[in-house]
C-alpha cells in the first residue's frame, strides 16, 4: 500500500489513497456525495471509479433514498458528506429509508464537533446523541490516520447502517494497530482516575496524561472508537476498578455522547463514583480555529488537568507550558480544507 | 384492432376494489373511503395490466407481525413478497402514500395475491395488515408512510437495476399531496439527471389532502407542466378511463422518467362524500342516520358486483 505523505509528523489526507486501494476488490462499494466531493476527499476516488461514483447534488433527502434503494439491491453506498448534512437535514429519510430497514449504508460524516471553523452550520455537535438514539445504527469515531484507514474494514464488516465520524486533511498517527470493533484502546494503565476519550480529544488527553503521571496522579486512559454499541467489557471493568472517579472528554455535547454513554453504563451497573463530563455544555459553538474553540469550551489538555485536580481535590501546579506542545494547523496549507 | 377485452376485465376489478373497500369502511364504522373511490381504477390497472409481476409465494392469509428489522431479528418478513419474486425480468412496485394501505390490500385480494379473509386482520393488534402499513405489510416492499420517500428509494433501486442491465421496471404509486414535499422534486431532478426511464409513476391526482382541498392547503399548480419542465415525461389523463391510464405505460421508454397523472374524482361512486367537502381525507359518521345513508349507497354500488 502506498504510504500517505507525512509533514511535520502529520499524515496528509490518508483517506484519499487508502479508500481507493481498499475499494479495488469491493465492486459492491459505491460512493454518493452531495456537492462535497473534494471536500470529503473522494475526488480521486471518483476519477478512479467513475462508474461507481454518483453525484447527487445538494439534495440530501433524496440521496438517502437513492442510497436506500441501492443498498436493497446489494450495493454498499458510502455516503460522503459533512456530518451535519447527514443527521440534521435528512434525518427522517435516514431513519425511515435506511435505519428502520437496517440497510447496509455507510455514512462517512466529516467535520465532527468543532474541528472546523465553518461555524454552527458545519459543526456536528449533537450527532452522536441523535445517532445513538436511532435503532440499528452503529457509531464509530476516528482519532488519527490509522483509524481513518482501518475504520473502513470495521464499518464494512457490519451488515447494517454505520455512522463514521471521519477526519480529513492533516492528522497525527497516534496508533500503530488497526481499529477494532467495540474494543477500547488502553493508552495508559493507572488506578486513581479513569479517563475516557474519543475522536480528536484523545490526542488532547495524551498531551496531559504523562504530565499528570509525573505529578503522581495514576491515570487509566481508554480511547473509545465504537460509541454504539457501547458494551466493551473492558470499559465496564475499568469503571468498576477505578479508585476515585471517571472523566470523559469528547468533541461533542455532553448530552447524549460519550459522557452520557458512560453515565448510563455506570447507572445500569450500580457503579456509584464521581463522573465529570467534559464536552460542549449544551451549547452551540461558532466559527473559529479548532485550538481556539477547544480552549474556549474547555475541551483541551489543560482542561483535563483541571478536571483531574477538581475530582481529586488536589493542585498539580501544571500549566499549559508543562504539557506536550499542542500542534497548530497550518490553515493556509495546501492540504487544508477545500472550500467548506 | 387491438384486443380490448382487458378493459372490461380491469374495470370489473376496479369495481370490485371499490365495493370491497367500501364494505370494509362500513364494517369498520369509517375509514379512508375517498382514496378508494379515487384510485380503484389506478390500482386495478397497475396490478391487472401494467406491472409484470411473478406469482406470489407469500401466505394468502398474512402471518402475524414478526418484529421490526434489526441485527438480531432473523424472522423479519418483507411484504414485497406479495408482489412476487425479485428477478431481473420482473417489475417492482413501490407504494408511496401508505395511507392508501386499505386500497392496496383490496387490490391484492382482487389480483389473487391475498385472500379476502386476510383483510379481517386489518388494523387489529399484532397484525401486519396495518392501518398505515410498513414494509412487513402485504404488498409493501419499503417503508414509506412518511410521505415522499418512495420515489427516491425507487430511484436507487432503478439505478442499481440499470447498472446490472435488468429489463424490469420500477413502478411507484404516489399521491398528489406528496408533490408539496421538497424531497419529491429532489427525486425528480435526480431521476432526470441519471435518465432513469425504468421508473414509472402513477399519481392519484385527487386534489385532496388531510386538511382539505389542496388548492386551499397549498396549491401545486400545473403538475404536468412542472414535471415536464424538470425534464420528466408527464401525461395528464382521466384517472377513471382505463385505456387513457394505460396508454403511457405502453410507450417505449425514451430516457425520461414517466409520470402518469391520474386526474380522479375523490367521490367516484359515492357522491355523498362531497357533503364532507372540503375535508374528504377520512370518513367518520356524524350520526346513525348518516351511516344508514352510506349503507344504502353501499348496497346500491354492490348490486351486480360479485366479490
Amino acid at each position: 500500500m502506498s504510504k500517505p505523505a507525512v509533514r511535520n509528523n502529520l499524515v496528509v489526507r490518508p483517506h484519499v489513497e487508502n479508500f481507493i486501494e481498499w475499494s479495488i476488490d469491493k465492486p459492491e462499494v459505491v460512493v454518493m456525495t452531495a456537492d462535497l466531493t473534494n471536500s470529503c476527499e473522494v475526488g480521486k476516488w471518483r476519477d478512479t471509479y467513475p462508474d461507481r461514483y454518483f453525484s447527487m447534488g445538494m439534495a440530501e433527502q433524496n440521496m438517502m433514498g437513492f442510497a436506500s434503494g441501492m443498498a436493497r439491491e446489494g450495493f454498499v453506498p458510502y455516503i460522503h458528506t459533512f456530518a451535519v448534512f447527514i443527521y440534521r437535514r435528512p434525518y427522517d429519510q435516514l431513519a425511515m429509508s435506511i435505519a428502520y430497514p437496517n440497510l447496509n449504508v455507510k455514512f462517512m460524516a466529516f467535520l465532527p464537533g468543532v474541528v472546523t471553523p465553518g461555524g454552527v452550520t458545519h459543526q456536528a455537535i449533537e450527532d452522536i446523541a441523535i445517532m445513538r438514539a436511532t435503532p440499528n445504527m452503529t457509531i464509530l469515531d476516528t482519532a488519527d490516520a490509522t483509524e481513518v484507514e482501518s475504520v473502513l474494514d470495521v464499518a464494512h464488516s457490519i451488515n447494517g447502517p454505520v455512522y463514521v465520524r471521519m477526519l480529513r486533511g492533516e492528522m497525527p498517527r497516534l496508533f500503530d494497530t488497526p481499529m477494532e470493533f467495540n474494543k477500547a484502546r488502553v493508552l495508559q494503565q493507572g488506578k486513581d482516575v479513569l479517563v475516557l476519550t474519543s475522536g480528536v480529544m484523545t490526542e488532547e488527553a495524551i498531551r496531559a496524561t504523562n504530565a499528570l503521571e509525573s505529578k503522581g496522579v495514576s491515570i487509566k486512559h481508554l480511547h473509545i472508537s465504537t460509541l454504539k454499541p457501547f458494551t466493551d467489557p473492558a470499559v465496564l471493568e475499568a469503571l468498576k476498578d477505578v479508585k476515585h472517579g471517571v472523566i470523559t472528554l469528547e468533541n461533542h455535547s455532553i448530552i447524549g455522547g460519550l459522557g452520557s454513554a458512560v453515565s448510563e453504563l455506570m447507572t445500569d451497573n450500580n457503579i456509584a463514583k464521581p463522573l465529570v463530563r467534559l464536552g460542549l455544555k449544551d451549547t452551540y459553538a461558532h466559527g473559529a480555529s479548532y485550538q481556539y474553540l477547544i480552549k474556549e469550551y474547555n475541551l483541551n489538555a489543560i482542561s483535563l488537568v483541571r478536571a483531574v485536580e477538581s475530582l481529586l481535590d488536589i493542585k498539580t501546579n501544571l500549566t499549559e507550558a508543562d504539557l506536550i506542545e499542542a500542534r497548530t494547523d497550518d490553515v493556509t496549507g495546501d492540504s487544508k480544507a477545500e472550500a467548506l | 384492432m387491438s384486443d380490448l377485452s382487458w378493459v372490461s376485465e380491469t374495470q370489473e376489478m376496479a369495481d370490485r376494489i371499490r365495493v370491497r373497500g367500501f364494505d370494509y369502511v362500513m364494517r369498520n364504522n369509517g375509514g379512508y373511503l375517498s382514496q378508494i373511490c379515487s384510485s380503484a381504477e389506478l390500482f386495478a390497472l397497475m396490478y391487472g395490466r401494467v406491472m409484470k409481476l411473478g406469482k406470489s409465494d407469500a401466505p394468502m392469509i398474512p402471518k402475524p407481525f414478526t418484529g421490526v428489522p434489526s441485527h438480531s431479528n432473523t424472522e423479519f418478513f418483507n411484504g414485497g413478497a406479495y408482489n412476487g419474486p425479485v428477478g431481473p425480468e420482473y417489475d417492482r412496485f413501490l407504494f408511496s402514500p401508505a395511507h392508501y394501505a386499505l386500497v392496496l390490500y383490496v387490490a391484492l385480494i382482487e389480483a389473487g395475491r391475498m385472500s379476502a379473509e386476510g383483510l379481517e386482520a386489518f388494523n387489529t393488534d399484532g397484525s401486519t395488515v396495518e392501518l398505515i402499513g410498513a414494509e412487513h405489510s402485504p404488498g409493501i416492499e419499503t417503508t414509506t408512510g412518511s410521505l415522499a420517500q418512495a420515489l427516491s428509494q425507487a430511484g436507487g433501486i432503478a439505478l442499481a437495476r440499470r447498472l446490472r442491465k435488468e429489463q424490469g421496471r420500477v413502478w411507484v404509486m404516489m399521491s398528489d399531496g406528496e408533490f408539496q414535499e421538497g424531497q419529491t422534486w429532489e427525486a425528480v431532478q435526480a431521476l432526470v439527471h441519471y435518465k432513469l426511464d425504468n421508473v414509472g409513476v402513477y399519481v392519484d391526482v385527487n386534489r385532496q389532502q388531510c386538511d382539505g382541498a389542496m388548492n386551499d392547503v397549498m396549491q401545486i399548480g400545473d403538475l404536468a407542466g412542472k414535471l415536464n419542465a424538470f425534464g420528466a415525461r408527464a401525461f395528464d389523463v382521466d384517472g377513471h378511463d382505463l385505456e387513457a391510464l394505460n396508454a403511457p405505460a405502453e410507450l417505449q421508454p425514451d430516457g425520461r422518467p414517466l409520470f402518469v397523472l391520474a386526474n380522479t374524482d375523490p367521490a367516484r361512486g359515492v357522491p355523498r362524500l362531497l357533503n364532507n367537502a372540503p375535508v374528504l381525507h377520512y370518513l367518520r359518521f356524524k350520526s346513525e342516520a348518516e351511516k344508514q345513508a352510506y349503507q344504502q349507497d353501499y348496497q346500491q354500488m354492490a348490486e351486480g358486483v360479485a366479490l
